[in-house]
């Protein structure tokens, strides 16, 4: 039977071919439209880490308190800490595992003298971030708390920079000048371009991953200064032992916290901490912190911007209209078949049969919408690596589970578009249809 | 003409007419709210930075460690880049603008003042800052070497002379008395410093930052420093014409001088420009894009629906024109019937586009709608059933009368 429908559907689509193709085209581009944006969104909001994110927390502590407070964050709580802050958590050592760190830079002198210096981006953190993110290794490892304390010249390398300095080789117990100072390469990364760049959203969010990675205390012996934003309450730009002593923002800090009691846990003790400062005369005003949560904080860092909300929000409003379109144009498709309806339901077909066939042609044309969509989906996506960062570009592309949302929301639209039109076409009185004729 | 006849062909056939209707409904809410995105963001893009952008390149300079005679060194370099044929005047400052990168201050008309009276971006120039960007300065006069002062980053200074912008002289002193005036700041809310010079315009870098930095995009200072650290900037301002060549060759220059250095980024203003207004122009093309082929789906869907219609009312065609009705007449049933059908979309429309402009500003931070687009969006959407309707309407026009004795 089902065979016969199918027929039937293809024959009865061919007959008026310029309105099936208006059907399929309305369907195909308003899923085509409606999957692009939607890729891209997943895309923005895809967890870089899930393996770990659940156990990643990220403490925000007040420490310019609410008068004056010229923050333009969200519930006046800035998203970095100040260096007092940063190193009080960091000797604390409360959290199963705890990282402060910044975006910083050097001016890279090759070995090789033909080439010029470079530009290259760095991050200051201490030992435990490896292990903290599970970041991979191809050459050697992190370095270890040892190299901490001692503020060793040692460094971690990028995949990248590895095989631009010495092609890919080992180069681990080789040195790279950076600044005029002699660093030893300790490890090389294997690929490692989490997108975003979660552990540092303060710039921007589909930033690379850095090329170097040095010893915390290593760059502040070094009066290395942030490359991300130094956010200050009285929006001065102190020298270097000021920025130390003050309550200026720059450094990001998170804390691996294994279970929902370890978290809780920190939580409380965080507070205490701020009520410490209180107490010590440091903050006038009442403790205010917050741990969050991985998922709550790339939403308070806005990962998803509003503009690919919008983009969403217009999409998907978009594929309305191509619904009602095809409803309008189905409808027309069927009730133009009233008499045909008639002649088979006067021969005997029942409603359900009716019902069967109309439902089979509003599937093919929902089928072939859902293709036409697929493919306009990576047209689209084409289209849009301009506008997006080379970065989000490497991740943004049309996995499987985008062609099953693809096709579920084909379906989902013809079946919607479908419906009405299906219902009036196996309502057709077939004694009225025959007297017609 | 008669509507009469219209609605009760209308009554029957009542989901036909609602579907378009909604439809053209939903096409207008988008089509208002993408039309309002698009002009602000091509209005954003637009805005002047008052310097001299056909003329003006920077070059984002790094040293290699920390030079001992950095203060010898910048001489040196900006000595060269102004001696370079074509090139009119260059200068060292922190910062310029399209950059979204830069330093911030407040400014306060008293000292220990509770509440700053302005924000404002801060630029550390010398006197040869105005002449390197292209600035006009309409009151007062320039900075005089004298005034200059080597600052390294993170100096607490007090300045001895001010320029601001126009924009940023207007929000301190409404009445235009801003010369002469002395302001402080927030690393000096004790000593003040005078204001010198205005300059008619100079934007902050902070120009794709969103609604926070969108109401005081042209409050700017220039601080009458010499920067000097690992990182800054000389900005050249060439003669017309000469951009490009200058460009080229002022890597070469530089690295002639000292080659332990990064030279990162060389860049005009015009490139400052795009890079920094890219997102806003993507996001302007890509909803231009969909508010064409939505348009296009919507015409088509009438002229498909429409069609029907007209196929359905065969014979009702022929016997009303086999009675006397002219061809005009039944184009114009149709025309009537589409302005029917759309006007009722419209007025849905425009609350539907209201709506979707109230969770916008509520949710992303997007502007209030003008009432003139809802206007154009309702204009349009009429305008283009009326064309859509045009084609089945002239066929329905065409319809034999004498269609209507032969199947009776």
């Amino acid at each position: 039977m089902f065979r016969y429908y199918l027929g039937l559907a293809l024959r009865s689509l061919r007959r008026n071919i310029v309105l099936t193709v208006l059907m399929v085209v309305t369907i195909g581009v308003g899923i085509g439209a409606s999957m692009t944006t939607l890729t891209v969104f997943r895309a923005m909001d895809a967890d870089p880490i899930p393996q770990k994110s659940a156990q990643l927390f990220a403490p925000q502590i007040d420490s310019w308190g609410p008068t004056d407070n010229p923050s333009e964050m969200e519930d006046k709580l800035e998203d970095q800490l100040s260096y007092i802050d940063a190193m009080a958590l960091m000797h604390a050592q409360r959290a199963h595992r705890q990282v402060a760190g910044y975006a910083t830079g050097f001016a890279l002198t090759p070995e090789n003298p033909e080439l010029k210096p470079f530009k290259a981006d760095a991050r200051a953190t201490f030992s435990e971030f490896f292990a903290m993110f599970d970041v991979p290794f191809r050459y050697g490892r992190g370095w270890g708390s040892d190299e901490d304390l001692a503020r060793a010249p040692v460094v971690v390398i990028s995949d990248e920079l590895n095989q631009k300095l010495f092609g890919g080789a080992d180069s681990v117990g080789r040195s790279i000048n950076l600044d005029d100072q002699e660093y030893r390469i300790i490890g090389v990364m294997a690929p490692w371009e989490p997108v975003p760049r979660f552990y540092d959203l303060t710039t921007e969010n589909f930033a690379k991953t850095a090329q170097v990675f040095l010893p915390f205390n290593r760059a502040i012996e070094r009066q290395m200064r942030s490359w991300g934003y130094t956010n200050c309450a009285d929006r001065s730009e102190p020298n270097w032992q000021r920025l130390l002593d003050s309550s200026c923002v720059w450094i990001q800090f998170w804390v691996e916290l294994p279970t929902a009691k370890a978290a809780e846990d920190y939580r409380l003790w965080l507070d205490d901490y701020a009520r410490e400062q209180q107490r010590s005369g440091r903050f006038s005003w009442p403790a205010y912190t917050k741990l969050r949560d991985f998922k709550s904080w790339l939403r308070n860092e806005h990962v998803v911007s509003h503009e690919t909300r919008l983009l969403v929000l217009v999409a998907f409003s978009f594929l309305l209209v191509c619904v009602l379109n095809a409803t309008g144009l189905m409808l027309a498709k069927f009730m133009g078949r009233s008499a045909d309806i008639g002649v088979r339901r006067a021969l005997g077909a029942n409603r359900r049969a009716i019902l069967a066939q109309c439902l089979i042609e509003a599937g093919v044309v929902g089928l072939a919408g859902g293709l036409l969509g697929i493919v306009l989906t990576v047209l689209g996506l084409i289209g849009l690596r301009g506008a997006l960062s080379e970065q989000l570009v490497q991740v943004t592309s049309l996995d499987l589970t985008g062609v099953g949302i693809a096709f579920a929301l084909a379906i989902i639209a013809t079946i919607g578009a479908g419906l009405y039109p299906t219902w009036r076409a196996s309502r057709v009185q077939p004694a009225w249809q025959l007297k017609a004729q | 003409m008669e509507i009469l006849p219209i609605l009760s062909a209308m009554r029957r056939n009542k989901v036909g007419a609602m579907l378009v209707a909604v439809q053209m409904a939903v096409t207008l809410a988008i089509l208002c709210n993408a039309l309002s995105i698009i002009e602000q963001r091509l209005a954003a893009s637009a805005r002047p930075s008052g310097t001299d952008e056909a003329n003006v390149f920077a070059i984002s300079n790094q040293w290699v460690g920390t030079p001992p005679d950095e203060s010898a060194l910048v001489e040196s370099d900006v000595t060269a880049l102004r001696a370079m044929p074509g090139v009119v005047d260059a200068t060292v400052m922190n910062s310029y603008p399209l950059t979204n990168s830069g330093s911030g201050d407040d400014a306060y008309l008293a000292p220990n003042q509770q509440k700053p009276t302005a924000h404002m971006a801060r630029y550390f120039g010398d006197e040869h800052a105005v002449a390197s960007l292209g600035l006009t300065l309409v009151a007062g006069r320039n900075f005089t070497a004298q005034e200059i002062i080597d600052r390294e980053r993170g100096d607490q200074l007090v300045p001895p002379a001010l320029i601001v912008s126009r924009a940023l002289a207007t929000a301190l002193f409404p009445k235009g008395d801003a010369l002469g005036k002395v302001i402080y700041t927030r690393g000096s809310r004790k000593e003040g410093s005078p204001i010198v010079g205005i300059v008619e315009r100079l934007q902050t870098p902070w120009v794709a930052s969103g609604p926070w930095a969108h109401a005081w995009v042209e409050n700017s200072v220039i601080e009458p420093y010499r920067y000097l650290a690992q990182s800054s900037f000389y900005l050249v301002r060439t003669q017309p014409g000469r951009l490009a060549s200058v460009m080229g060759e002022s890597g070469q220059t530089l690295f002639a001088l000292r080659p332990a250095r990064v030279l990162d980024k060389i860049q005009s203003m015009g490139e400052a420009r795009r890079n920094v207004y890219r997102d806003d122009r993507s996001l302007a093309v890509i909803l231009a894009v969909v508010c064409a082929v939505l348009l296009a789906i919507t015409a088509f869907g009438i002229v498909g629906l429409t069609s029907y219609w007209v196929a359905q009312r065969r014979r009702q065609i022929g016997i009303r024109r086999a009675l006397g009705a002219t061809r005009g007449a039944v184009v114009r049933y149709f025309q009537t019937e589409n302005l029917l059908i759309a006007t009722c979309g419209a007025v849905l429309g425009i609350a539907l586009a209201m709506t979707l402009n109230r969770l916008m500003v509520g949710s992303f931070e997007q502007q209030r709608l003008h009432a003139s687009y809802l206007l154009v969006g309702a204009v349009t959407v009429l305008l283009l059933g009326q064309l859509a309707v045009l084609w089945p309407a002239l066929r329905a026009a065409s319809t034999p009368p004498a269609l209507a004795t032969r199947s009776v």
